[in-house]
């Protein structure tokens, strides 16, 4: 006895993954030059100051990365209203039809870890992110948004592009720069409590679904039960017309 | 207009007082400078304290510790003290006026009604609002009663220092009395912030000086503070800047690098957040300031920098998780926490899905088996 059929869906597109790369290297710049900008390891260093630009190129880094992670997240919401059915923005609303099984599915089965008993539950599985992700993962944007805000807000008062400038009035909003970036420091961490469940869960999916849920942001590709197609539906359909046509009189003749 | 004629203008009070006109010219090109003007503006100064009669100024004490009027006196040029504080146009203050007791309030309802939408209102100090008011009383009455009726008819009000424009020490949490900083209260008047604990008496003279001779506000930023002097952080000119760049800072008070001048980012220096003119004017007639003398800037000029402790590190408290809960530590006890969690949860993983995965297994194996070429 085999395993079920499965077929090949092409599930996240280029720009998708394109863009989650670039967040996830662009992140992570930020977090460790963040984490240098905010803690500087002491150098032990005797030279004259003229001669080095150890924090002037780190925060230069941080910059950098910063736009990539702005230009990113602005192309990741026009996306949203372009891209397939599991890019589109829809998606990352825990509420819809067919949502509250799914994710009564995802608590139940994979949070709190209760044992499947049904011996095919497919249905309640998610092709693109599931109900509990697509939240957090809502929840993540508004945090990388947190973080364009109050890091471009305190980055506009020494900025002369208009860009940046545009951000000026987040500083006052969180009672100046002592504010604004207590924000940013924090929600930093938030980022980083995210990106360890994310890659847990990511794997733990791959490990206990196996649907290629790691590969599929390399390839695109993840993987789900035939069943679950309008063509296997059809055929269903088919054989079941084919099984009820009388054929008793032909075989008989 | 009557009234305006009979009084005298700056000038004249300033040559009264003994100054030559080459002093006054001098004190004009000082005011020009601070205030970011170019040079043709010096004549413009000029020309306005020549001709515009004084304005009246009523300063009001609340919550305060005098300091900023001790700055205030302190600025370079003298002029601005003398005749502003001294003798010509200050109507009211509790500190430097002669009068005393009912004649004092006296003379400062006279000048309230005489000069009625013309005065400025200079406050030094926050005002109590809580169990009404009690906490500061002056003849009698309250603060936030004496502020009301000064402000009612003033024509701009200057909030002198922290105290005044964001509340300082008084207003740190718990802020027992409830101080509340001028522009909390009054809504319905323009308001000059010139926070800093005290703010630098430069600055003080050329906010004022700019008010008399151009009879409006000095532009101001989205907080409200003359721009001339609040519009960059106390970092982006600091003359220590280049070792920030490169990297090189003291790591404790006492080592070398305290010794050679390295930048003061990681023991605690507020520069980098806050804004003010420290770096440029410095104090004490442009002698030094904190950081030229080797301690960090304290960020007074920003709002609740007593509450955005501690003093002497880089990264501030995290409010609601006790003392010495910053990000970083909030944040690795956190992230640990999970990534125990996760491996919890992991194990529990293995253990609840292991039939499952057992027979999924199985299943693979057996498609090996059936795997033809």
């Amino acid at each position: 006895m085999g395993t079920k059929l499965y077929k090949r869906v092409y599930v996240w597109e280029f720009p998708v993954r394109l863009f989650h790369w670039l967040n996830a290297a662009a992140i992570l710049v930020l977090v460790v030059t963040g984490l240098f900008i905010g803690d500087p390891l002491a150098l032990m260093e005797n030279d004259e100051a003229y001669k080095t630009f150890v924090m002037g190129t780190v925060r230069y880094v941080h910059f950098v990365a910063a736009y990539v992670l702005l230009v990113v997240f602005l192309l990741r919401i026009y996306w949203g209203f372009v891209g397939n059915k599991y890019a589109r923005w829809k998606n990352f609303l825990p509420f819809g039809k067919n949502k509250a099984k799914k994710l009564g599915h995802v608590i139940k089965h994979d949070i709190l870890l209760v044992p499947e008993k049904k011996e095919d539950y497919y249905h309640e599985l998610s092709i693109g992110h599931n109900p509990v992700a697509s939240t957090a993962y809502l929840i993540f944007f508004v945090l990388l948004a947190v973080m364009v805000l109050t890091g471009f807000g305190l980055y506009s008062q020494n900025a002369s592009w208009w860009l940046p400038k545009l951000f000026s009035w987040v500083p006052p909003l969180l009672g100046g720069d002592f504010g604004t970036r207590l924000v940013h420091h924090t929600t930093m961490w938030l980022i980083i409590l995210f990106i360890i469940v994310h890659v847990y869960l990511v794997i733990y999916h791959d490990v206990v679904e196996a649907r290629g849920e790691v590969s599929s942001m390399i390839s695109g590709y993840k993987f789900a039960r035939w069943e679950r197609f309008r063509s296997f539906v059809r055929r269903k359909e088919k054989i079941r017309k084919i099984l009820e046509e009388p054929v008793e009189e032909e075989m008989m003749s | 207009m009557a009234i305006q004629s009979t009084r005298e203008t700056y000038y004249e009070a300033i040559i009264n007082q003994g100054y030559t006109r080459r002093d006054f010219m001098k004190f004009v090109t000082f005011m020009a400078a601070y205030l970011g003007l170019k040079n043709s503006a010096i004549g413009q100064i000029a020309k306005a304290l020549e001709t515009t009669p004084r304005v009246p100024i009523i300063w009001e004490h609340y919550q305060e510790c005098t300091c900023c009027s001790e700055s205030f006196i302190r600025s370079d040029h003298p002029i601005v003290a003398d005749i502003i504080l001294d003798k010509v146009s200050l109507d009211y203050t509790e500190t430097l006026m002669v009068a005393a007791g009912e004649q004092a309030e006296a003379a400062k309802h006279e000048t309230m009604k005489k000069y009625h939408g013309e005065y400025i209102l200079c406050v030094e100090g926050s005002v109590p609002l809580g169990s009404d008011g009690v906490y500061c009383c002056i003849a009698g009455r309250t603060a936030i009663d004496q502020l009301k009726e000064a402000a009612e008819g003033a024509k701009a009000i200057i909030a002198w220092g922290s105290c005044a424009s964001n509340g300082c020490v008084q207003s740190a949490k718990p802020n027992p009395t409830t101080a509340t900083p001028i522009h909390k209260i009054i809504k319905d008047k323009p308001i000059i912030r010139v926070p800093g604990c005290p703010p630098i008496g430069e600055v003080m003279a050329g906010v004022i000086v700019h008010v008399l001779a151009f009879g409006k506000l000095p532009e101001l930023d989205s907080m409200n503070r003359p721009k001339a002097f609040y519009s960059k952080r106390v970092h982006d000119s600091c003359y220590r800047r280049a070792y920030y760049d490169a990297g090189l800072f003291v790591e404790s008070f006492d080592d070398p690098n305290a010794k050679k001048g390295y930048c003061l980012y990681k023991v605690g220096c507020k520069g980098p957040m806050t804004y003010n003119a420290c770096g440029v004017i410095k104090w004490n007639n442009g002698v030094s300031y904190p950081i030229q003398s080797g301690h960090g800037c304290f960020g007074c000029s920003e709002d609740n920098f007593w509450d955005n402790g501690p003093i002497y590190e880089r990264l501030t408290n995290v409010p609601g998780f006790g003392i010495e809960a910053n990000a970083d530590k909030l944040g690795k006890v956190a992230a640990g926490a999970l990534a125990v969690g996760v491996g919890v949860h992991a194990v529990a993983a293995a253990l609840s899905k292991r039939k499952e995965m057992r027979k999924r297994r199985k299943a693979g194996q057996a498609n090996l088996q059936d795997i033809e070429n």
